[in-house]
């Protein structure tokens, strides 16, 4: 196991080192680089050119591109992702302060998900064909079709508009509610308020595909043998379905885990526009817009090596719900 | 002969073995296909859609950059079935204009995406095991592993967002699931006897990989094909969402949502409408494509 552990990790650095290549050299080719947005040259052509130079210069921009990115390798090994262009900190700070509104608002989402897909995928699965099963598959097969941005546009209109001001159509917060100022209950209660449709979109999304896996995950293993079995020994449904089914129906559902760590990643960019959420979604939009390279080349860092870690998660979860695997 | 159940038994048996019959091939994949009445429905509602977008200057009331202020934010009414936006255009004329980038997006988009996937797949699979399969599956890991929405933005940041550049931006980056695909299947028809005795004739590798491996794996490329159509315009309307797609004067039902955002509370119809054109065809899409991967291969059947 440690050592498939240690194969694992040192085939995650070539990975990585293609794949923040490919966006280095993508995002270096863009035309109008950052000393333009800085100095807003496209609107105003009277920019004094030297101070462009200048500013390429202090960026080291004019260095040939495999120099650029051999300096962001060896500064990234190093913990050090520089400086950001135009909030003038470093890139380290700018993910410290978005991360955590990410995290906060995806790991609700992952175990609201979770926990409500699989047992509605349990349910359909066991009473299929009826009533239920149609309305629960019916929803998911739809709901997998719609775009998010849609869905949070409706509920920003159908609930949050009518709730009276209970609940906010977009932000992260009210202004000036903090700790300092307020009682411990009313800053969660806030929060908590602004939570609400940003939750309730996503976990709607994840919850479409997850409960369509679960159910046809359930269906295959109540065909197999073993549940026969258990059926003939006479065990009560109840232990049929929750202990022997569920647990081996769970397999593929832990497979496509990791694909759902890394959609939560790169699905931040959309929640978070819609909703003005200030995670890291909303941050590397920004930055990648406004050519601020170092930020941008951090969150694609680090959205990278969250994604990689999601499938090396699953993998050793497997060794965890599944015996007969053994990794050596 | 037989019992009535015998016979069913037959025709089931029948319908699981391509080319067992008679029949040629493709008749029998046609009448599997027309017994699936939800892939039917699909189908005709994606030949719809085609049809409107082909047919969009006769069909939407007014030019695509036709403005008459005057009329701003007017809601639903028979002069206007779907409202007015904040330039007071009319909604479903939009919508119907709107198609034309969604569905040709969404198809070439799919072609990019599927060139690539087949080329890269098929080399990778078919000289399995060499350096040009380690590479080529570790550029398709490390492209898999870019959150795509990010790589997607950097691209367009770099080639400005025009329909075209935003058709090849979405086949580049959508290609790896598809090549792993294609190469599993190669690896395992690669093995085959069929190649083997190709090659023991003396065809050469391009010959074994285009008239012998490819026709064998081409079943799940065309179900993988279809459904990546779907994810391709809901890809294209969230890059237009984000003010990244489609630019005016153009338009695409994801352009149409951003705009209807910023006048949500006074114009709630400009956001609603241009999701339900999106929600259909992609829902179209995904049953065409489950239909056809029943159709094509009984044995793929979930």
């Amino acid at each position: 196991m440690s050592r498939y552990m240690v194969k694992r990790l040192l085939n995650m650095i070539p990975i990585l080192l293609i794949a923040t290549l490919i966006s280095f050299l993508i995002m270096h080719n863009a035309p109008g680089g950052p000393e333009n947005m800085f100095l807003g040259a496209e609107q105003n052509a009277e920019v004094d050119a030297s101070r462009l130079s200048a500013l390429r210069e202090k960026w080291g921009l004019n260095d040939p591109l495999p120099v650029q990115y051999y300096r962001w390798v060896k500064n990234a090994t190093a913990g050090d992702l520089g400086y950001s262009y135009f909030q003038r900190r470093a890139v380290t700070e700018v993910i410290a302060e978005a991360l955590p509104k990410t995290l906060e608002l995806s790991l609700i989402v992952l175990v609201l998900t979770y926990v409500i897909a699989i047992p509605l995928g349990v349910i359909s699965a066991v009473r299929q064909y009826s009533r239920f099963d149609y309305l629960v598959t019916g929803i998911a097969f739809v709901g997998q079709a719609a775009p998010v941005f849609w869905i949070a546009m409706l509920l920003q209109y159908g609930v949050a508009m009518h709730s009276g001001g209970l609940i906010p159509v977009s932000g992260f917060s009210s202004p000036m509610v903090d700790f300092s100022s307020y009682g411990w209950l009313s800053v969660i209660g806030d929060r908590l308020r602004f939570l609400f449709l940003p939750v309730v979109t996503a976990t709607f999304t994840g919850l479409t595909g997850l409960t369509r896996y679960m159910r046809s995950s359930m269906l295959e293993v109540l065909k197999e043998d073993y549940t026969r079995t258990a059926r003939a020994k006479g065990l009560p449904e109840k232990l049929v379905i929750y202990k022997h089914a569920l647990r081996n129906a769970l397999l593929p559902i832990v497979t496509i885990s990791g694909g759902i760590l890394a959609s939560l990643v790169s699905g931040s960019v959309i929640l978070e526009t819609v909703f003005s959420w200030p995670g890291i979604g909303r941050v590397g939009y920004e930055a990648v817009v406004g050519r601020d390279y170092p930020v941008s080349m951090g969150i694609l860092l680090m959205g990278t090596i969250l994604t990689l870690l999601g499938f090396l998660l699953v993998d050793i979860a497997y060794v965890f719900v599944d015996p007969r695997i053994k990794y050596d | 002969m037989g019992t009535p159940a015998d016979k069913k038994a037959v025709a089931v048996l029948d319908a699981s073995m391509v080319g067992a019959s008679d029949e040629p091939l493709w008749k029998s994949i046609v009448k599997r296909y027309w017994r699936n009445k939800a892939a039917v429905l699909a189908l005709v509602v994606l030949i719809f859609l085609g049809l409107v977008a082909v047919f969009a200057p006769v069909l939407a009331k007014e030019p695509i950059d036709f403005i008459n202020v005057v009329v701003r934010h007017k809601p639903p009414s028979w002069e206007h079935p779907m409202g007015t936006d904040f330039l007071g255009r009319d909604v479903m004329a939009r919508l119907i204009w709107g198609s034309r980038v969604s569905l040709s997006v969404g198809f070439i988009a799919m072609g990019m995406s599927v060139v690539i996937g087949t080329v890269v797949g098929a080399l990778a699979g078919y000289y399995g095991g060499s350096w040009l399969d380690i590479l080529l599956m570790r550029i398709a890991e490390a492209v898999d592993v870019i959150p795509v929405l990010f790589l997607l933005i950097t691209l367009v940041a770099v080639f400005r967002p025009s329909i075209f550049n935003i058709m090849m931006i979405i086949g580049i980056t959508s290609w790896p699931s598809l090549a792993r695909i294609v190469r599993g299947q190669f690896l395992s028809l690669r093995a085959r006897d069929f190649t083997e005795a190709s090659r023991a004739l003396g065809a050469k590798d391009a010959r074994l990989i285009f008239r012998h491996i490819l026709p064998n794996a081409i079943a799940p490329i065309i179900v993988s094909a279809t459904l990546r159509i779907g994810t391709a315009i809901l890809t294209e309307s969230s890059l237009s969402f984000l003010g990244l797609g489609t630019q005016p004067p153009n338009t695409s039902w994801g352009q149409m949502l951003n705009l209807g955002r910023q006048y949500l509370k006074q114009a709630p119809w400009v956001a609603i409408w241009p999701g339900i054109p999106i929600l259909i065809t992609v829902l179209a899409f995904n049953y065409v494509g489950d239909g056809l991967r029943d159709a094509l291969d009984p044995r793929m059947k979930q």
